[in-house]
């Protein structure tokens, strides 16, 4: 059963055709990795299925409702949750704040005046933050302000923001881009966790190729903006056309 | 067919006005990134300059002339300025006369003085702050700049005539073949339109076709990499600085004859420059001047009687009218870049 | 209390007490002494904090927390006013019909210019809603005369209709009143030397005041607030996350547009007259002025902004050369002149250099505006008496 469907999908931007006919389809509860060499337009394939861009042509089906043209908070409130290449948190608020917010976009929606009662009653809210900080071992630093954590801890804060929502699907961009091999190997670890603990399919962009082979389930090879090959990660491995693709002629 | 020229005549002034504060507010934001909200303090300055170097023209000492008697039958005393008795009195009644235009060589080194000064004093300060933060200290300049002016100058407006060869006005109607007196148009806003076109032109070729030019332009699309190459690029902006100071500057030396200079002109500038800058495109130079003109243009006919009958009030509105349509269907402005200003 | 944590609570109460002890603590120097002019305790003034301090509690509610910087709020103040005026002119000179409109037609207002401006930010935001002011402004001035009484502008007439009030004889003047209490009315207590004026408009408008700085407090610290906030942080996670940024800047911006109303109201119902000019450009730039120099998105710094811009145009500006050399008369002659000449551009009519001054001074130095001065302070104190503490405590560990 697959929860995401992207269907002959083309984007455009003036001459260069950044992505032609792509097909892909995510397995509910999965771990799918999207790979490709610079420039075969996996983010511009990750924006169109989080509403940043809308494709050409073609169709994007999450759960059986499509998500062209909503825009990314009604994407989001389907269930998609996206993870930024440099972590996106509320710099200027605090760790546990950074944590309440999303659990108030799942309680309240979209939007809500709930602009008298006061924050600290809000108990449900507090107490959903604080457990999800629990989990991430982010609750010594919750009065923190989280523009002052390190790179690490950001991208913690910002996973735990993203699964307080429950979403089904879990989008990560370059989780690990920029880290050190600890950290990256600590990314893999938690990210492997979230997965066995949680009904939730996990789609990932990544170049690292370490990174891929100890998470994904399922590959799909980006190359010049379509698809190259979808399948499992042992018959990627060899797969000559992958090889190709990454090592250009050259090879 | 008269009256519309007319418009597009009476526009061009005030358009010329526009768009060279325009210029000068996109070349610092191009060049420095800074949202500039004192310079129509700078177009101010440069008006008073023409002011203080009529005024240091017309110093004068007392003499007592023995050959004419005052109603009391004394000797008459005369006030004699200074430069009569420099350059004798024909050339010195000529110095006079032509102090506005003379007061733009007095202008240049004052103003790009006060903007190199401005940018290394003040304005460096503010790069990596939030654009709110340059808006704010900028506004806060503009009052203490404006106050100063108005402390040594009074709050009231300051004539400042052209030259006498310039006084009176031209009969575009005549030229053009309609009849006499239809279309009159004062020679000094013929001048100023030409010299807002001979500034124009010298900023865009001094940016095209100088090596220093090409540096700024490089700096404005890229920064960064023009530093990696090894680029002293600051530098060269602060002089950009300067060099929209003095644009600034010279656009209101040459507008005092047509409006007497008070301490709040800058402002009352401003507002509509900023209104100009954006219709135009945020940081593109064509796009400032082109909309300068546009809405000047605009604005005179919106004056007209027949416009104002049908839709009454609309002279006073109409920039904001326009900046408004703009902003939202095209939100880059006639001619701006992709980007810019819309974190 | 009331909802709020023990620090808000604390900080409400010591609010209330300033602002309902005004009378007095304005007025701290006898009446007749050489600093009778400092005094800042008559009616007309204090109203005027009090009015402003509103103005600029909501635009904080916008500025403070969403970050975005309307240059064009004088405009909802405006129509506020306008609004109270015709309620004064058709209605009543019943103050409270007036103020509830003008909340009313102000918030309408700013709905229809929010939902437009808001459609940009930054800097375009800035100037869309400069243009609506502006634009305001000049048909306020022109063509919309016959509501608006052009340049000269409004009062309540005797003529006017006035359907709930009893007509008034020939010749006698339309007091704005509440329930039959005169704004204009005060109660003056004669101490010693000293005098103090109770007026009833002052009182009016301090309680509702307190008010408006009690919803704001609840504001701040309920979930909107936090929303607002994570708007000006990071409008991209926040949309990411399942959260609508624009529902929650309109609701800032009609919200700090009904606050501007109010003061509007509030400035007909002390003073039962308006003109365009409140509506000007220079108009919105002075409630950013005050907002920022008390210090934006802290609780108390925009009254603390507005009060000081109010005292200062009131009592600075009415030092003229005469008073100045009356203080330096002690000195010798010539340095008398001296001081004088040098003290004379910032104090008068030169006070708007003052303020200038301030202001940059406030930009470049104290974001935070003048709460984190007094913060700096409070630090600079307590580190001085840990200092004292601390080695005591170290020493044995040597």
């Amino acid at each position: 059963m697959s929860i995401l469907e992207v269907k002959g999908v083309g984007k455009r931007f003036g001459g260069l055709q950044a992505l032609s006919d792509v097909n892909l389809s995510v397995r509910e509860n999965s771990v799918h990795a999207i790979i490709g060499p610079n420039g075969a337009g996996k983010s511009t394939l990750l924006n169109c299925l989080v509403g940043k861009l809308i494709p050409d042509t073609g169709s994007v089906m999450f759960d059986g409702q499509s998500v062209l043209g909503r825009a990314p908070y009604e994407i989001n409130q389907m269930g998609i949750s996206r993870v930024f290449q440099t972590p996106e948190i509320f710099g200027d608020l605090t760790v546990l704040e950074n944590m309440m917010i999303p659990c108030f976009a799942k309680r309240d929606g979209a939007f809500e005046l709930n602009a008298i009662p006061s924050m600290m009653g809000q108990k449900d809210i507090v107490e959903r933050a604080e457990h999800m900080l629990t989990e991430m071992n982010m609750a010594d630093k919750r009065h923190d302000h989280a523009a002052a954590l390190s790179r690490g801890d950001k991208r913690r804060l910002e996973i735990g923001m993203c699964l307080s929502q429950e979403p089904r699907l879990l989008l990560l961009d370059e989780p690990t881009a920029g880290m050190a091999r600890a950290d990256t190997n600590n990314t893999i670890d938690l990210l492997k966790d979230i997965h066995d603990s949680r009904d939730i399919t996990i789609a990932i962009i990544e170049h690292d190729m370490h990174v891929v082979f100890s998470l994904a389930q399922r590959i799909t090879v980006l190359a010049q903006g379509t698809p190259l090959v979808e399948d499992d990660p042992e018959n990627i491995r060899g797969n000559p056309k992958v090889r190709e693709a990454y090592l250009g002629e050259s090879a | 067919m008269e009256a519309i020229i007319l418009q597009i005549l009476n526009g061009l002034d005030k358009g010329s006005a526009y768009a060279l504060i325009a210029l000068g507010l996109t070349l610092i934001f191009g060049t420095l990134g800074v949202v500039n909200f004192a310079h129509g303090a700078l177009f101010m300055i440069g008006a008073f300059c023409a002011v203080t170097l009529s005024r240091i023209l017309t110093l004068s000492h007392t003499v007592i002339d023995d050959t004419k008697t005052d109603f009391l039958g004394q000797p008459l005393k005369v006030e004699v300025p200074y430069v009569y008795d420099m350059f004798g009195q024909a050339t010195g009644e000529a110095i006079i006369d032509w102090a506005v235009p003379l007061s733009l060589l007095f202008a240049i080194p004052v103003m790009v003085g006060l903007g190199v000064l401005m940018e290394r004093g003040l304005i460096k300060h503010f790069y990596k702050r939030p654009h709110a933060d340059q808006i704010l200290v900028t506004f806060g300049l503009a009052i203490v700049l404006q106050e100063i002016i108005k402390y040594f100058y009074g709050a009231n407006p300051i004539p400042t005539p052209a030259p006498d060869a310039f006084r009176g006005s031209f009969d575009f109607g005549a030229a053009l073949g309609f009849d006499p007196n239809l279309i009159i148009y004062p020679y000094w806003r013929i001048i100023y339109f030409a010299f807002a076109t001979v500034v124009i032109g010298g900023v865009f070729a001094f940016l095209q076709f100088t090596t220093f030019g090409m540096v700024v332009r490089a700096g404005m699309a890229d920064r960064e990499t023009v530093q990696l190459l090894g680029i002293n690029i600051d530098r060269r902006f602060t002089l950009m600085f300067g060099l929209a100071a003095a644009v600034a500057g010279l656009a209101g030396v040459m507008y005092t004859p047509i409006n007497s200079p008070n301490y709040h002109m800058g402002m009352d500038f401003l507002v509509l420059s900023f209104v100009v800058v954006v219709v135009g495109g945020m940081g593109s130079l064509p796009g400032a001047v082109l909309a300068g003109f546009l809405l000047g243009i605009l604005e005179s006919f919106a004056s007209m009687g027949v416009v104002l009958n049908i839709l009454p009030g609309i002279n006073q509105i109409i920039i904001y009218l326009v900046a408004i349509v703009i902003l939202l269907t095209r939100p880059r402005g006639l001619m701006g870049r992709k980007g810019v200003m819309e974190d | 209390m009331f909802g709020l944590t023990k620090k808000d609570t604390g900080l409400l109460i010591v609010v209330a007490i300033l602002t309902l002890l005004a009378p007095f603590i304005l007025n701290p120097f006898p009446e007749g002494s050489a600093m009778a002019q400092f005094n800042a305790g008559y009616p007309d003034l204090m109203q005027r904090f009090v009015i402003f301090g509103i103005f600029a509690i909501g635009f904080n509610i916008l500025f403070g927390l969403t970050g975005y910087l309307s240059f064009g709020h004088a405009a909802f103040l405006g129509v506020g006013s306008y609004a109270a005026i015709w309620m004064m002119k058709l209605l009543t000179m019943n103050v409270l019909p007036a103020i509830i409109i003008s909340v009313l037609v102000a918030g309408l207002f700013s709905l229809a210019v929010g939902w437009i401006s808001l459609r940009r930010s930054g800097i375009y935001f800035s100037i869309l809603t400069l243009a609506f002011a502006q634009m305001s402004y000049a048909l306020a001035y022109s063509v919309l005369t016959p509501i608006t009484g052009g340049e000269t502008g409004l009062q309540p007439k005797v003529d006017d209709p006035r359907i709930l009030d009893a007509a008034l004889a020939e010749g006698a003047t339309p007091k704005a009143n509440i329930f039959g209490l005169q704004m204009g009315q005060s109660f003056d207590l004669q101490l010693g030397g000293w005098l103090f004026t109770f007026n009833a408009g002052y009182y009016l408008a301090a309680v509702v005041m307190l008010l408006a700085f009690y919803l704001s407090i609840r504001i701040f610290r309920s979930p909107f607030g936090m929303m607002l906030r994570a708007v000006k942080s990071n409008q991209q996670r926040l949309n990411y996350t399942g959260l609508n940024p624009k529902p929650y800047t309109l609701a800032a911006f009609v919200i700090s547009g009904m606050y501007a109303g109010l003061a509007g109201g509030l400035l007909v119902a002390m003073d039962t007259q308006v003109g365009p000019e409140r509506m000007f450009w220079t108009a919105s730039g002075e409630v950013v002025l005050m907002t920022i120099l008390g210090g934006a998105a802290t609780l108390i710094g925009p009254v603390l902004g507005a009060g000081l811009i109010k005292y200062m145009e009131n009592i600075l500006s009415k030092i003229n050369k005469d008073v100045l050399h009356q203080w330096f008369a002690f000195l010798p002659d010539g340095l008398e002149d001296f001081i004088v000449a040098i003290v004379y551009p910032f104090v008068g009519k030169g006070w708007h250099l003052t303020l200038g001054l301030i202001f940059m001074a406030v930009v470049i130095f104290l974001p935070g505006g003048l709460v984190e001065a007094g913060q700096r302070i409070a630090r600079l104190f307590r580190r001085k008496t840990q200092d004292k503490t601390t080695p005591a405590k170290t020493e044995p560990a040597e």
